[in-house]
């Protein structure tokens, strides 16, 4: 599986506060990947970096097999929607699609007006006028038309109502599968991110607490209840990312590679939001940072 | 990226470009009939109507005010503004690395303001020359073009001033990232510039001009009674040059008060009492003459260091330069924090 984003022992530091740390992963091409973490963990100083906006201040980044943002011909092959979508409110719609025209090499005029025109949005109407939603559409129809190889997305939901989102995405999806590119998008919210990624990063505390394959993720995973029980009497092949106790009762959620065989427990599945949940409130409870911050395979 | 730019900076660059040309079509309006007046007729700052004497100190004070103008309102703005509303990151992804974005946008304002400034003070400049240093039979003057408030407002300065207050401007925004209050430091940085270079700067930019004089009837103009209680002399300059200084010198060549008998061997002055009198040499001439011979004998001498007008472009030339390297080194830093700082 080859990688369209490479990073090893990433970190940026704003003056004495580290942002992200020690972060190396790789991220996989032609997927939709995920990265999710709450509030100030670290999501866009990462894709930051990966857009080569930020250089880090230590580590390496490779993204798409050179440096982030080293010369136009890096920066034509990265597509990115920043943070609350941002546009030149007094230009219009129709002058946004001639800046991507002008500034970008392999800009795909047809596509970016046929995108317009099924969007409804108004070639004339300047991009400060439009609502949350449409600005949204217009900044991802900017980043589609560039014809990246790699589309990075930064909360690009955060701001939108339910049905705002729910098109947003749709329209990403469908562009991803016409164009066949690789996808980073952050969010807070997982709920969002779990209709559409099959890859996901989980970013807590400026550190990578998890990444890899949905699928994998899910399958390794597993909420075992039961009578209470100390930690340290679990297999050593069960990692333990959360847990939870009541006077009589235990629930854990382990992530392990082999079958759970003792009978004690009641297994049940976890769903995407309850896994990053999970790894969210094990560090903010102070768990055993069990060391899971490798990839997992 | 040109295209951006413009489209960007069109409508302050039609409102700037359509204000230079009405300046311009009312000077060249107004412009010839002044030159005429000026070539048939030496008194003529008498003949001067009030509109010529508006238009006169209006051109001055467009041309201090522009280039400040322009450097607070297209400077600042230019990249602070894309850095507030976060436009900067939709700008940075394009197939276009940032330095040429910055170099776009910081070529197009330099060209834009340096024509508009250029165009204004060139009609400015042209306007004003027949006048220039007017002075009339009875009191009033027109500023000469190489005093320091006059100077700043001819020639090819204004350009230099403008060029520098924009990438001051520019460099301010990139390092506060906030357009208002880049606004404020930016001007406050260019005030504190423009009074610093007229009063130490300028007079040593072109190697001052000294001469040596007898203190007499004919090279008197004044004689000042200060709030000290101490007397200065001052000798007659030649029309339109800039004095540094105008000061009495003793025979060792240093400069020296007056000598303490000096004030009582001059008679009293017509209408005393104000403290900066004029010692108008009606009836007592012979008594100021006796006055300022024995000043002479006892080896006084009035030392007067200038600059001659003739060292007008000189100087504009010398100071345009000042201000451009200036400005070379504010675009320098301005690339180096967008490529360095903020990231």
């Amino acid at each position: 599986m080859s990688a369209v984003v490479t990073a090893d022992g990433l970190g940026k530091r704003y003056r004495r506060r580290w942002a992200l740390q020690d972060c190396t992963l790789e991220i996989p091409v032609g997927r939709v990947t995920g990265l999710v973490g709450p509030n100030g963990a670290g999501k866009t100083t990462l894709l930051g970096l990966v857009v080569g906006i930020l250089t880090p201040t230590v580590g390496t980044i490779e993204v798409c097999g050179g440096r982030p943002a080293a010369d136009s011909a890096q920066l034509a092959k990265v597509g990115f929607v920043a943070q609350d979508n941002p546009t030149y409110a007094g230009l219009t719609v129709a002058d946004h699609l001639r800046l991507g025209a002008h500034l970008n090499p392999r800009w795909d005029d047809a596509a970016a007006r046929r995108r317009i025109d099924r969007l409804h949005l108004d070639p004339r109407q300047r991009a400060g006028q439009l609502s949350g939603g449409q600005r949204a559409q217009l900044a991802l129809t900017l980043g589609l038309a560039k014809r990246p190889e790699l589309l990075i997305l930064d909360e690009p939901v955060a701001s939108l109502d339910p049905l705002a989102r729910r098109e947003f995405l749709q329209v990403l999806m469908e562009a991803v599968a016409e164009d066949e590119i690789s996808v980073l998008l952050s969010s807070h919210v997982v709920s969002d991110l779990e209709r559409v990624c099959d890859h996901v990063i989980v970013l807590v505390d400026s550190q990578v607490r998890i990444a890899g394959d949905v699928e994998d993720l899910l399958a390794g995973h597993h909420r075992l209840t039961g009578p209470r029980r100390d930690p340290a009497t679990l297999p050593d092949d069960q990692d333990v990312v959360w847990a939870s106790h009541t006077d009589r009762q235990s629930t854990y959620v382990v992530r392990t590679e082999s079958p759970i065989l003792d009978p004690a427990w009641s297994i049940t599945a976890l769903g995407l939001e309850d896994l990053v949940l999970a790894y969210m409130e094990g560090t903010a409870a102070g768990a055993p940072a069990s060391p899971a911050l490798e990839v997992l395979r | 990226m040109i295209w951006l730019t413009w489209r960007q900076f069109r409508t302050q660059f039609i409102a700037v470009y359509a204000l230079v040309a009405a300046a311009c079509v009312w000077l060249a309006v107004t412009g010839p009939a002044l030159a005429r007046l000026a070539r048939e007729n030496d008194d003529v700052y008498d003949l001067l109507t009030s509109t010529d004497r508006l238009l006169f100190n209006g051109g001055i004070a467009v041309l201090a005010v522009a280039p400040a103008v322009i450097g607070i309102f297209w400077g600042a703005p230019l990249v602070a503004r894309e850095l507030e509303t976060g436009t900067f990151r939709l700008a940075w992804n394009q197939s276009i690395t940032r330095g040429r974005w910055l170099a776009a946008k910081l070529g197009f304002a330099v060209l834009a303001t340096a024509v508009a400034v250029g165009i204004l003070t060139t009609a400015v400049t042209w306007w004003a020359h027949p006048i220039d240093g007017a002075t009339g039979n009875q009191h009033g003057s027109l500023a000469s073009r190489l005093t320091p408030i006059s100077f700043a407002m001819r020639g090819v300065v204004p350009v230099g001033y403008a060029v520098f207050a924009l990438l001051l401007g520019t460099l301010i925004g990139l390092i506060l990232r906030r357009s208002v209050p880049a606004m404020a430091v930016t001007l406050a940085i260019y005030v504190a510039v423009q009074i610093a270079v007229p009063l130490w700067v300028r007079p040593h930019l072109v190697p001052a001009t000294t001469t040596t004089m007898v203190i007499s009837h004919g090279t008197l103009d004044g004689i000042n009674l200060h709030s000290s209680g101490t007397l200065t002399i001052t000798t007659h300059a030649s029309r339109g040059d800039w004095i540094l200084s105008n000061r009495t010198i003793d025979a060792r060549g240093h400069s020296a008060a007056l000598p303490s008998w000096f004030s009582t061997c001059l008679p009293p002055p017509p209408g005393a009492g104000s403290p900066q009198d004029k010692a108008a040499a009606t009836s007592t001439n012979g008594s100021l003459d006796g006055c300022l011979s024995r000043l002479a004998d006892e080896g006084y001498r009035q030392r007067l260091v200038y600059q001659p007008r003739n060292h007008f472009w000189p100087l504009q030339w010398a100071e345009t330069g000042l201000y451009l390297t200036a400005s070379a080194v504010l675009a320098g830093l301005s690339f180096w924090w967008t490529r360095r700082r903020l990231s």
